[in-house]
C-alpha cells in the first residue's frame, strides 16, 4: 500500500471549472444516494415492490446506485477533457496572436 | 486438503515474492518513480480496485449479506459511493493546492506543530481501526484451510508482516495490487456464475460432495414424574438448561452423540417437539464437542443455510436447475420462498462446560433482499431508524477521508489519465460489489456458512465448488490481508517516527534514528495488531471496517473539506475538529450496544443506543472546526493589528 510520489503535473488551467462540475455532480448523486437512505427510514415496505425482470425496488436502486456512480464518473471525465482540450487551444492560440501584433 | 494447503502456500508465497522483488526494482532504480507516469491508465485503475478492496470488502460483505441479506449489501452500495466523494469533490481541488495527503496539505497551509500532532494521531488511530478487521480476517482464512485456530492465523500473519516490515520493508507496487485486483475479481465472477449454474434447491449437498444435514424434530411427552420423555426411545434426557423467557433446552443422549435440543411447540396438554440444535461445547481442558460429538478432522461445523421451501414448493419438485442471474434474485425474494438461517441463541456453563447454541430462524425470501433484518427499519425505533441513516453517513464520507486512497490519484502525471483509472477502478469495484450479492446470497442457501463465524461465507461457498478454487480465492484473500496489513503498520509507524517525533517533538533525528525508531513502532504496532485480531474474534470484518470508515470521516474529513472550501479555516479549528473526531467517534463506538455484546454485557445496558457513530461525530466535528476557527480568526487578526470589522 505505499505508493510512488505524486507526478509531477503542470499547469491545470481548467481547474476551477472542474471544481465547480465536481461539486454540482457530487450534489446530484448525494441527492439520489439521499433518497435511498430516506425511503429505507421513511417507508422500507416500498422496497419490496417488483420493479423489473422480478427484481424488488431494493435491488434495482441499490444496483443502480452502483451504476449511476459509474455513469456520472464518465460523464465528468468527458466534460472535464472537453474543457482541458478547449483551455489547451485557446493557450496554443495566445502566442501566435501575441506574434501577430507584435509584427 | 494437502491439494488445496499446497495451492495456497505455493500462490501466497509467488505473491510475497513478486511483491518483494518489485519492491527492491522500485527501490534501486531512481528513475522507476518517474516511470510510474507510463503505467497505463487501466492498470492504475485495476490497481485501485487492488489496493481498496480488502479482506473486509471479500469475507466480511459477504458474510454479512449471507446473515443479514441486503443489509449487508448496504456496505457495497456506501463503500462505492465514497467513492464519487473522492472522485468530485476532494481530488481536483487538492490536486490545485499542490498537496497529495491529509497531513501535507493542511501542514503546508499552517504549518502547525498541533496539526503536526493532530494529523499524526489521527493517522496511527484509523491506521489502527483498519488493521482490525484484516486481522480478524486473517484469522478466518486459515481456520477452514489449514485447521488451524483464529489466533494462530492472526499470529502467523502478524509474524510474517513484523518481519518483513522490520527487516526490509514491504511496497505493493501497482503491478501487484493490479494482480491481486484483476485475479479477486475474476474468480468473484466464476463463483457467482458457479451459483447461478448450481441453481436452488431445499436440500443443498454442495454439487453431491457432502450429504445435506437436516436438524431432526422429534416428539416427546412429559412423563408420569414429570420427567421429559421423548417419544423415541433411543433418546435419553442427560441435562437441561432454562434460558431466557424460559426456553427449555435439553442435552439428549443417542448412541454415542448427547447434543442439544429445544422444546419448540406445544401440542396437546403435556405434549411438545423437541427441535435440534447446532451446539458447539468447550471443555475446560480446551477440547471442542460439535453437535455433541469430539470435534475432530470429520467432525467439523455443520454448514448451514438452505431453503426450506422455493416459491411455495419442497422437497425435489423444488428445484430450480440453473437460473439467470435476475431470475435467482426473483425467486429468492418470493414471500412463498423461506430462507432458514441458525442463528445464536444462547450460551452458557454447566458442569465445567462452555456451551453455545444456535437455533433455526426462518425468515420470508421477501424480507431477506430488502434491509431491515440487522437495521431494524419497519419495527425499530427512530433511533434505530438513525443508527441506519449514520452508518450511510459513515460509509459515504469515509472513503475521501482515508489517507491512502487519494494518494494513487496522483500516480499518473496527466489529470486526464488519473480520472480515467479512477473510473476503471469505480467500474472495477462496482462490478465487485455487484458479485457480492451473488456470493452473499449463494452462501446464504447453498449450506456453507459456518454459524460460528460469518466471516468465512465466501471462501466456505468456494470450497462447495471444488477445493482448487477454495484454495486460490483463500490464498488470494489472505496475500490482500498481508500486502493491506504491512501497509497499515508502515503508515502507522510512519505516523509515530515522522510525524510525532520527528516534526512534533522536534528530536532532531538522524535518518538511522529515524528507520530505527520507525521498525520499533512496526514491531509494536504489528503486536497491538495481533492481539486485537484475536480480542476481536466473529466480528464481522465489515463491521469493523464501518466503524474504521467512521472514524477516518470524523476526524479527517471535515477538515479536509474546509480547508479546500471555506476560507476563515485557521489551524486551531483544525487541530480541534481532528481530536474531537477521534475521540466522540472512539468513545461513541466503546459504549455502543454492538461493543457491548463484545465485553459479554447485554446490549440493551450500553450507554450509547446506537452502534454508528457518524451521525453525531461527522457533525459535531465540523461544528467544532467552524465555532473554533471563528473564535481564533478574531484573535488572530487582533494580534496582527487588523482592524475587525462585523
Amino acid at each position: 500500500m505505499l505508493h510512488q510520489p505524486a507526478a509531477p503535473s503542470g499547469k491545470d488551467p481548467a481547474s476551477p471549472y472542474k471544481t465547480v462540475l465536481g461539486l454540482w455532480m457530487f450534489l446530484a448523486y448525494a441527492l439520489i444516494y439521499l433518497g435511498f437512505v430516506l425511503l429505507n427510514i421513511i417507508t422500507p415496505k416500498t422496497l419490496e415492490t417488483k420493479i423489473i425482470f422480478g427484481l424488488n425496488l431494493a435491488v434495482v436502486y441499490g444496483m443502480g446506485l452502483i451504476v449511476v456512480a459509474l455513469v456520472l464518473a464518465m460523464i465528468y471525465n468527458l466534460l472535464c477533457e472537453k474543457k482541458e482540450k478547449a483551455l489547451a487551444e485557446i493557450e496554443q492560440q495566445q502566442p501566435v496572436q501575441q506574434k501577430a501584433e507584435v509584427r | 486438503m494437502v491439494l488445496s494447503v499446497t495451492i495456497f502456500v505455493l500462490f501466497v508465497v509467488a505473491v510475497l515474492w513478486l511483491s518483494l522483488y518489485l519492491a527492491r526494482q522500485a527501490s534501486s532504480a531512481s528513475g522507476y518513480f518517474a516511470a510510474g507516469g507510463n503505467i497505463h491508465w487501466g492498470v492504475n485503475g485495476i490497481a485501485f480496485a487492488g489496493d481498496y478492496l480488502s479482506a473486509a470488502s471479500f469475507l466480511g460483505i459477504c458474510g454479512l449479506i449471507a446473515t443479514v441479506g441486503y443489509d449487508g449489501f448496504l456496505y457495497s452500495i456506501g463503500y462505492l459511493a465514497g467513492w464519487i466523494v473522492a472522485l468530485f469533490v476532494v481530488a481536483e481541488p487538492m490536486k490545485r493546492l499542490g498537496k497529495y495527503t491529509f497531513t501535507d496539505a493542511l501542514d503546508s497551509k499552517f504549518s502547525s506543530r498541533g496539526i503536526q500532532l493532530a494529523a499524526g494521531i489521527s493517522t496511527l488511530v484509523v491506521s489502527t481501526f483498519y488493521l482490525i478487521p484484516q486481522m480478524v480476517g486473517a484469522g478466518v482464512l486459515v481456520k477452514p484451510l489449514l485447521g488451524l485456530p483464529h489466533a494462530v492465523g492472526v499470529v502467523i500473519v502478524g509474524a510474517i508482516v513484523i518481519t518483513i516490515v522490520a527487516s526490509a520493508g514491504m511496497t505493493s507496487t501497482t503491478y501487484v495490487q493490479f494482480i491481486k485486483g484483476a485475479m479477486l475479481i475474476f474468480f468473484s465472477l466464476i463463483i457467482s456464475i458457479a451459483v447461478c449454474y448450481r441453481g436452488l434447491s431445499t436440500t443443498p449437498d454442495q454439487g453431491g460432495k457432502v450429504p445435506f444435514h437436516e436438524y431432526a424434530i422429534i416428539d416427546a411427552k412429559v412423563g408420569d414424574a414429570g420427567q421429559i420423555v421423548p417419544a423415541d426411545g433411543g433418546y435419553q434426557v442427560e441435562a437441561k438448561h432454562t434460558g431466557a423467557n424460559d426456553a427449555l433446552y435439553l442435552r439428549l443422549k443417542n448412541g454415542e452423540t448427547a447434543n442439544w435440543w429445544k422444546k419448540i411447540t406445544g401440542q396437546a396438554e403435556g405434549q411438545f417437539q423437541l427441535q435440534e440444535m447446532a451446539s458447539v461445547t468447550i471443555a475446560a481442558d480446551g477440547s471442542r464437542f460439535i453437535n455433541g460429538k469430539p470435534a475432530t478432522g470429520e467432525n467439523q461445523q455443520l454448514q448451514v443455510g438452505n431453503l426450506t421451501q422455493i416459491q411455495g414448493k419442497t422437497g425435489d419438485e423444488a428445484d430450480t436447475g440453473p437460473v439467470g442471474p435476475f431470475k435467482l434474485f426473483a425467486i429468492i425474494d418470493d414471500p412463498q420462498t423461506t430462507v432458514r438461517q441458525f442463528k445464536k441463541e444462547t450460551s452458557f456453563s454447566q458442569a465445567g462446560y462452555s456451551i453455545t447454541l444456535f437455533a433455526p430462524v426462518d425468515t420470508p425470501g421477501n424480507l431477506v433482499l430488502r434491509p431491515g433484518l440487522k437495521t431494524k427499519l419497519e419495527s425499530g425505533t427512530w433511533m434505530e431508524r438513525l443508527d441506519f441513516a449514520s452508518l450511510m453517513l459513515a460509509l459515504f464520507c469515509g472513503t475521501a477521508a482515508l489517507p491512502h486512497i487519494l494518494i494513487r490519484y496522483y500516480t499518473v502525471p496527466t489529470p486526464a489519465a488519473a480520472r480515467k483509472s479512477t473510473i476503471v477502478a469505480i467500474a472495477a469495484i462496482g462490478f465487485f460489489y455487484v458479485l457480492t450479492l451473488y456470493m452473499g446470497v449463494g452462501a446464504m442457501v447453498n449450506a456453507v456458512i459456518d454459524p460460528t463465524d460469518n466471516n468465512m461465507s465466501a471462501p466456505l461457498l468456494a470450497r462447495s465448488f471444488g477445493t482448487v478454487l477454495f484454495a486460490i480465492i483463500s490464498a488470494i484473500a489472505f496475500a490482500t490481508v498481508l500486502g493491506t496489513v504491512a501497509g497499515l503498520i508502515v503508515a502507522a509507524s510512519g505516523a509515530v517516527a515522522h510525524d510525532l517525533l520527528d516534526r512534533y517533538s522536534r528530536l532532531e533525528l538522524n535518518d538511522r534514528q529515524k528507520v530505527a525508531i520507525g521498525k520499533a513502532a512496526a514491531i509494536m504496532i504489528g503486536f497491538l495488531a495481533v492481539i486485537l485480531g484475536i480480542v476481536f474474534e466473529g466480528m464481522n470484518v465489515s463491521f469493523l471496517v464501518g466503524l474504521a470508515f467512521a472514524v477516518a470521516a470524523s476526524a479527517n474529513l471535515p477538515a479536509v473539506i474546509m480547508l479546500l472550501f471555506w476560507k476563515r479555516t485557521t489551524s486551531q479549528g483544525i487541530v480541534a475538529s481532528i481530536l474531537v473526531g477521534v475521540i466522540t467517534s472512539i468513545g461513541l463506538i466503546a459504549f455502543s450496544p454492538e461493543m457491548y455484546v463484545q465485553y459479554g454485557l447485554p446490549a440493551k445496558q450500553a450507554l450509547v443506543p446506537f452502534s454508528n457513530p457518524g451521525m453525531v461525530s461527522i457533525p459535531l466535528s465540523f461544528i467544532t472546526l467552524i465555532v473554533v476557527s471563528l473564535m481564533t480568526n478574531n484573535t488572530a487578526r487582533e494580534a496582527s493589528g487588523e482592524e475587525v470589522t462585523a
